[in-house]
């Protein structure tokens, strides 16, 4: 899909094709699909499946996976960029997902959003230069008592602080 | 670190059915026989080989009502699936989607007590007759999917789930289903598009999901909290159930209220139905030092804001209903005197403008419109007229003229936002 | 039945509609975007709100989505609440604030479905004061344009493309106001009906490209009435024109053909009308140079070659009109005419007519083929041969569902729920053919074998619904077995289907078919049997009698032919090239009657210069036997007096009477028309095809032009700055002209374009249905000619068939909707998306690799030619594309690379 949205979006024209379906990833798909009446309710399985291997979902990786499920491709992209959580563009090692809503937000996540993008000079939607970090803005995460929370990889951070982000950012490598 | 739990209440087994194990066991119940030590699975020994229908009608009787959002009864949304041996596959859906903002109650019931609700849909679906069942489980909640697939992996080993449970005829098989992230997917409707693996747009009704649901079959779906009252319900009791309100409410059970906000300690509380909130806030010691309460919100980012006065209010779905708003999941937001309330709003549109599915026109477009507005006038630069025309989006979008519930829910905080902050505003209009 | 009441005012209406599909069909206005008549409602755009009260006390009543509320009995609603009317405008409001205003360059401008809501709706003042979304376009290949930023995000484009036309390659993407609908990537539509997107899109998304190249307003356009002339369906066209060119083809609705769709072949091969190279004055080919003459002139040297001379012959053309090929017919005289069929060929239609004549049978209409619930379909590739059918039968294949969702009691308009409902859950459709084609998505089973072995499972079909039918002896176990799922499936249908056709060049298949029928007949069950023909008039034309072409071939070798008069026909294609070649090269005289250039019309000694379907009237009669009437489009000597473009039927009548010395008493089509009736009892009733050219409609001739055509007086000052009177039609109802009626008001039984007050997109065809979606008001057009009163017994077997020698393949004809048919292969555009020739051989057979020039022997003619290699095609049997190579002689090939195994 080519849709041109002028915030958040890089436009990248190399797509990381071509494409093949790694054995693993191919299985590991077949056997979200014994879980569904059907095997179209797989891909959202599989589309994670890909993206926990590779960080990101490819063109090539939206036509292995129809193919794999006996959907269009159409159908695949379709269910790809509905999503939140599905990257059509390439990410860094590490997503961190900043909650912006309303209980981060009466707890002052906007200054440690705002903290982050200093500490690693990048806007929501950008990756760092040494592809370390991608910066996203997420739904709330169900701890708004916990607030600000940031999840990055299977990380939730909670209660965090401008003051003491730069230690949680720290943790990755 | 987990949330503040119940602090400062006393927890019972006869008044606490959503919670009492946890306090028994001094906190989360993680495996199988600590579970099996609390009564556990006792709920599915009870009814085996009872006549479901007659489960249908304990849970009708005991006033059960959804803890999802909508407070429809759960024993008469069971009660119209269709029944008997011509009834065909049908399925049982847990919405474990909490997206709600404000809301982290499931995620606590999930991460701590992961067999309960296993064994309620195990029950559930035993009432309702279907073989199949999904917890439907937003993805960013990793420690639930990793405790509930590690309890039914248990539980199956066990022969609590899976086929001939406990020896019987009866099987039923559960699968932890992760979504990708889309608020609108906690619709009920929404998330049988989506675990199909569909875009999440609503479904229009009728059909309703009880007629024709997941891949068109007869389908229940209920709130993880709604479901995790089920094994003591069957245990001890329609008429227990019911007077476990202590009469604060005509409403049935308890409830998992919560607070969140700037209050001293933000936390998650299973209470009578029909408590106040001001009994809820005063459990999170008030307000932070130096803050005031101006308002808050009674369950979630898609109510309507109530007033300090409105604090003794017994929250229940009528009583807060009546008082102009919802109480919706029933976790209290509570906003203070250092926001600039126009923010506050903000943020709650930019969330709904952004999580409209793009079915309907009012909701696509109207919400970003809606945002913009709001935008300009928490800026200083609305114009003249702009109040005026907020109102009729509020009445544009209201119930049953956008495609789903969505819209209509990010209208109640505008709503309510300008019958009680109008002053604030108008101070946005840009002078000309 | 049920009565609802609307703005107090009390109505009967068809209860099983929704409330907006009662109140269009009233005549009403009630805007709407999602919903379709054919795609049904979805609720989406929200703008088709109403008010509805509980009862006649109720005075607040709420306000609901017309196209998601059953109109039942004792409803209560208001389209004029003020409530109603501003919720409506607000939705145009809301849709408006992403929508580019940009209507003046944009291509939907003037028949646009949005511009006309907004109009209704009255928004006319825009208050949103901030930045719109943006999108980035596709290209989708040469049919179609795109151009995203004016979307509305009604999703009809993908349910029409998806959820109708069984396209895979359109979808929606993204999510909140960011929704895009395209192709997952960039590249050419895959669906071969991806034309309607144009019509279906109420806005100027999808656009038709090829308009686009040539663009012309809709009321700058002269319309008429037309027929498609792609192959045997009749689909109803508009085709459009500006300064002689057609600038695109609008589908013409028609209640029970082609309702609100055409094929791809159909709306965008009208490029053989404006090609530079047809004939455009009469010559004569004098000393090896072609002198161009005048009409006179023209028919003075031909009649000279026919007077007197009792050797001349005449080849008609199934693509000409009934009338031209009966002015050619009494021009020879009926021993000297051929139809222009091969004998083999002339024999099929025949058998296929019979079949259709036999008594009880049904020969379904394209809306029947919808409606039925078991089909059938032997031999035939539709998509290839007669796309539109393979439209209905997709429809076909979704009447399971309407029942599922029926049990359930959900509406058969409440779309998304039958869906979900239905999921899987198809209608039992087989399919035989050589090999896998693209209907084979909505099958339920399918087998590929050779034509004769296709029909073998027919006739075993047969002997299983009714045991007196003969068995098939011998028969494989597996096909024996698809046999039986076939006859459970059609003895336990209530709507059967049947579909054959002769573009296998089968008898047998066509006789199984046939056989099927006459078993489900015998057991009782009200049977459909579609017979698919080549050409748009092969089945009007095999009802003229005549010889087949080997005939007059004969005769000219012989010596008892020496002029011969060609209409309408490149003889290249139906005989081998040899034969034509000997025959030509005999005689004294060749005159070819043609709107194209072809192989034939280079070897001719005169040229008439012929009108095409644009530029003329005449009567075709589609594959279910009904007679339907194309007119005149344009005058071409209007704009360009040097083209001297006359009807066939016209030249023909001329010659017969200079010929015969006899007076010009066809000055009328209607005349011919009626001396045609007069002579073919059959085809008597092809007078009734179409009002005569003394029909009026309030007095008034109907226009060919919309009301606000403009730049007429300014048209032709290239030439003169004197304007010209409009040319006049004295042959039919229809002026030239901008003055005349328009509209639906009336009856109206000729209807160039559809416009109504207020509505100028396609979805003004409501106004002119008796209900939406239904049959037009004044009956639809054309008349049914097939009386039904064979009865004939069932046929033996066929004898075994003559497998080819060894090391020889069987050929078989592979159709293709671009390529195979001639006209709409001119066009352009088409030939962009046309294969080139090759051979089609089964992998496992052929060792030469797949893209490898191979030499085909074929007799004494050798080709070479792309190999292809396919999984499904029947073993021993190479396919060749039809109409993409010269017509070839015989049934076997030999492969010279790499033969069988
Ligand atoms: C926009 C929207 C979001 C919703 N999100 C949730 C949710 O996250 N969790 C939930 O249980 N119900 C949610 N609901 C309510 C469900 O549609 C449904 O009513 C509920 O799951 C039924 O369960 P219950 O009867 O047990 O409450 C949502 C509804 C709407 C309209
Ligand atoms: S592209 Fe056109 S048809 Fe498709 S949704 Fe948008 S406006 Fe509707
Ligand atoms: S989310 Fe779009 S209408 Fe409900």
């Amino acid at each position: 899909m080519s849709t041109a949205n002028p915030k958040n979006q890089i436009i990248v024209t190399d797509r990381g094709d071509p494409f093949e379906l790694t054995a693993d990833e191919r299985q590991a798909i077949e056997s979200a699909m014994h879980h569904y009446e059907d095997a179209r309710a797989a891909t959202i399985d599989a589309l994670k499946i890909v993206q926990e291997r590779r960080r990101w979902v490819s063109d090539g990786a939206i036509t292995a996976i129809a193919a794999v499920l006996g959907v269009s491709a159409a159908d695949v992209e379709g269910v790809a960029t509905f999503y939140n959580r599905i990257y059509r563009q390439p990410v860094g090692r590490h997503v961190i997902l900043v909650c912006d809503s309303i209980g981060c937000y009466l707890t002052g996540f906007e200054k440690v959003y705002e903290r982050i993008q200093e500490i690693l000079a990048i806007k929501p939607g950008e990756t760092t230069a040494d592809d370390k970090f991608t910066v996203l803005p997420v739904v709330c995460l169900g701890a708004c008592d916990r607030g600000p929370v940031l999840l990055i990889d299977e990380d939730t951070h909670f209660n965090v602080t401008p003051e003491n982000v730069g230690q949680v950012l720290e943790q990755y490598a | 670190m987990s949330s503040q739990i119940n602090v400062g209440i006393k927890v019972d087994r006869e008044t606490h059915p959503l919670t009492w194990r946890r306090h028994a066991a001094g906190g989360a119940v993680h495996t199988l026989s600590a579970y099996e030590a609390l009564e556990g699975f006792a709920a599915l020994r009870k009814i085996m080989g009872t006549d479901p229908l007659e489960l249908q009608k304990t849970v009708k009787d005991a006033g059960l009502r959804g803890r999802g959002g909508a407070g429809f009864p759960t024993g008469v949304k069971w009660s119209l699936i269709p029944m008997g041996p011509d009834s065909g596959r049908k399925y049982l859906i847990c919405n474990a989607d909490e997206m709600e903002p404000g809301t982290f109650k499931d995620r606590m019931l999930m991460e701590e007590l992961p067999f309960q609700l296993v064994e309620s849909m195990v029950v559930s679906a035993y009432a309702i007759g279907a073989q199949v069942g999904y917890i439907f489980l937003r993805g960013e909640y990793i420690e639930a999917a990793e405790r509930l697939r590690s309890a039914i992996a248990e539980a199956k080993a066990a022969g609590y789930l899976g086929n001939n449970i406990l020896g019987t005829d009866f099987s039923f098989q559960l699968h932890v289903h992760e979504g990708a992230g889309r608020y609108i997917c906690g619709e009920e409707t929404a998330l049988i598009n989506c675990l199909e693996g569909r875009r999440a747009n609503p479904r229009t009704k009728p059909p309703f999901p009880q007629q024709a649901g997941a891949w068109g079959r007869p389908t229940i779906v209920n709130n993880v909290e709604t479901l995790c009252n089920i094994p003591d319900i069957v245990l001890k009791g329609a008429v227990w159930f019911k007077s476990l309100s202590q009469g604060l409410s005509s409403d049935a059970g308890t409830k998992l209220y919560g607070i969140a906000g700037r209050v001293k300690n933000p936390g998650l509380w299973e209470l009578p139905i029909g408590t106040t909130s001001r009994a809820i806030l005063e459990l999170a010691g008030g307000m932070q030092e130096g803050l005031e309460l101006v308002t808050w919100l009674p369950g979630g980012a898609s109510t309507d804001f109530l007033m300090p006065e409105h604090l003794d209010l017994a929250m229940d779905y009528d009583t807060i209903g009546k008082a102009g708003s919802r109480m919706g999941t029933g976790l209290i937001m509570v906003v203070d005197s250092e926001q600039d309330i126009m923010k506050v709003l903000r943020n709650l549109m930019v969330f709904m403008a952004r999580e409209s599915c793009g079915w309907c026109t009012p909701c696509r477009d109207g919400l970003p419109w809606t945002l913009k507005v709001v935008d300009a006038l928490s800026r200083g630069e609305g114009a003249v007229g702009d109040i005026e025309w907020l109102q009729d989006m509020t009445r544009w979008l209201g119930p049953g003229r956008p495609f789903c519930a969505h819209a209509p829910g990010a209208m109640e905080p505008l709503q309510s936002a300008i019958k009680f902050f109008r002053g604030e505003f108008e101070k946005g209009i840009k002078a000309v | 039945m049920a009565t609802i009441h609307i703005d107090g005012k009390t109505y009967e209406v068809d209860g099983a509609n929704n409330l907006l599909e009662a109140c269009l069909s009233l005549g009403m206005d009630v805007p709407y975007f999602c919903w379709h008549p054919a795609l049904g409602s979805i609720g989406a755009c929200r703008q088709c709100a109403v008010k509805q009260y509980a009862d006649e006390n109720d005075k607040r009543g709420r306000l609901v989505m017309s196209c998601m509320t059953p109109s039942s009995d004792k409803t209560f609603i208001s389209i004029d609440d003020e409530e109603a009317k501003a919720f409506r405008k607000s939705v145009v409001e809301w849709l408006m604030t992403n929508h580019p205003h940009d209507c003046p360059v944009c291509a939907e401008g003037g028949h646009c479905h949005l511009q006309d809501m907004t109009v209704m709706t009255g928004h006319s003042t825009r208050k949103y004061r901030f930045n719109k979304r943006t999108h980035a376009n596709q290209n989708l290949g040469s049919f179609i344009r795109h151009e995203m930023n004016r979307c509305i995000a009604c999703y009809r484009c993908v349910r029409y493309y998806k959820d109708y036309a069984g396209g895979t390659d359109l979808g929606v993407f993204g999510a909140h106001d960011n929704v895009y609908f395209g192709r997952a990537q960039e590249g050419v539509l895959e669906s071969e009906f991806s034309g309607n997107l144009t019509e279906v899109c109420p806005t100027g998304v999808f656009t038709d490209k090829t308009a686009g190249e040539h663009y012309t307003r809709k009321w700058d356009m002269q319309f008429a009435p037309s027929i498609c002339q792609g192959c045997s369906v009749g689909c109803n066209i508009s085709p459009g024109e500006r300064y002689g060119l057609i600038r695109r083809i609008e589908n013409r609705y028609h209640g029970t053909v082609n309702h609100h769709f055409l094929c791809d072949r159909g709306r965008f091969g009208y490029g053989f009308v404006n090609r530079e190279d047809r004939p455009k004055q009469s010559w004569l080919v004098r000393q090896g140079q072609r002198d161009m003459v005048g009409v006179d002139a023209a028919l003075d040297a031909v009649a000279g070659w026919l007077r007197g001379n009792d050797k001349v012959a005449g080849i008609g053309s199934t693509r000409a009109s009934l009338e031209s090929n009966f002015a050619l017919q009494r021009l020879v005289g009926i021993d000297y005419y051929s139809h222009g069929m091969t004998q083999a060929t002339h024999e099929l239609v025949q058998l296929a007519r019979a079949s259709q004549q036999i008594k009880g049978i049904h020969v379904p209409t394209l809306r029947d083929m919808e409606s039925a619930d078991v089909a059938l379909v032997l031999g035939e590739d539709v998509t290839q041969t007669s796309p539109r059918v393979a439209l209905a039968l997709r429809q076909t294949a979704k009447t399971r569902a309407l029942q599922l969702a029926a049990e359930r009691k959900v509406p058969a308009w409440n779309a998304e729920p039958i869906k979900n409902i239905a999921q899987h859950e198809r209608s039992p459709i087989f399919l035989t053919h050589v090999q896998a084609t693209r209907l084979d998505d909505v099958a339920a089973d399918c087998y590929w074998a050779h034509p004769e072995e296709q029909a073998l499972l027919g006739f075993a079909v047969a002997h299983l619904l009714d045991h007196a039918a003969p068995a098939v002896p011998g028969l494989a176990a597996e096909v024996q077995a698809k046999a039986v799922v076939i006859a459970d499936a059609l003895r336990s249908s209530t709507h059967p289907l049947v579909i054959s056709g002769i573009s296998a060049g089968s008898s047998t298949l066509v006789q199984a078919a046939t056989q099927v029928a006459l078993a489900l007949l015998k057991i009782g069950k009200p049977v459909a049997l579609a017979q698919v023909l080549p050409d748009v008039n092969t089945a009007g034309v095999g009802m003229l009698g005549g010889l087949a072409l080997e005939h007059t071939l004969e005769s000219i070798e012989t010596g008892d032919v020496d002029t011969l008069i060609v209409l309408e026909h490149d003889l290249y294609r139906s005989l081998p090239k040899d034969k034509v070649d000997a025959a030509l090269a005999r005689l004294k005289h060749l005159i070819v009657i043609d709107h194209q250039q072809h192989e034939t019309l280079a070897k001719a000694d005169a040229v008439l210069a012929a009108a095409s379907f644009a530029e003329a009237d005449g009567t075709v009669v589609s594959m279910e036997g009904r007679a339907q009437r194309y007119f005149k489009v344009y005058e071409p000597s209007y704009y360009k007096p040097e083209i001297c473009q006359r009807e066939s039927w016209r030249w023909l009548h001329a010659l017969e009477s200079v010929r015969q010395g006899t007076a010009i008493n066809w000055s009328q089509l209607d005349e011919a028309t009626a001396e045609l009736a007069a002579a073919y009892e059959p085809l008597a009733a092809i007078q009734q095809a179409a009002p005569n050219a003394r029909y009026r409609i309030l007095g008034l001739k109907v226009a060919r032009e919309p009301r606000r055509y403009s730049g007429r007086t300014a048209m032709r000052a290239n030439i003169s700055v004197h304007e010209p009177r409009q040319p006049q039609d004295s042959d039919t109802a229809l002026t030239f002209s901008m003055e005349g009626y328009v509209g639906p008001q009336e009856d109206s039984a000729l209807i160039p374009f559809a416009w109504a007050p207020g509505w100028n997109s396609p979805a003004a065809w409501n106004k002119f249905q008796e209900e939406v979606g239904g049959h037009l008001q004044h009956g639809d057009p054309g008349v049914r000619l097939w009386a039904q009163s064979n009865e004939p017994a069932y046929v033996a077997l066929p004898s075994a068939r003559v497998q080819p020698a060894k090391g020889k393949f069987a050929l078989v004809a592979l159709h293709h909707i671009f390529g195979s048919d001639e006209l709409s292969s001119r066009a352009e555009v088409l030939q962009g998306r046309q294969s080139l020739p090759y051979v089609m051989a089964p992998r496992k057979q052929v060792q030469a690799a797949e893209g490898s020039q191979v030499q085909l022997k074929i007799g004494t003619v050798t080709w070479t030619l792309e190999l292809r290699l396919s999984d499904s095609l029947a073993s021993g049997c190479l396919g060749l594309p039809y109409g993409l190579l010269p017509a070839v002689e015989g049934g076997e090939a030999e492969l010279a690379s790499g033969g069988l195994e």
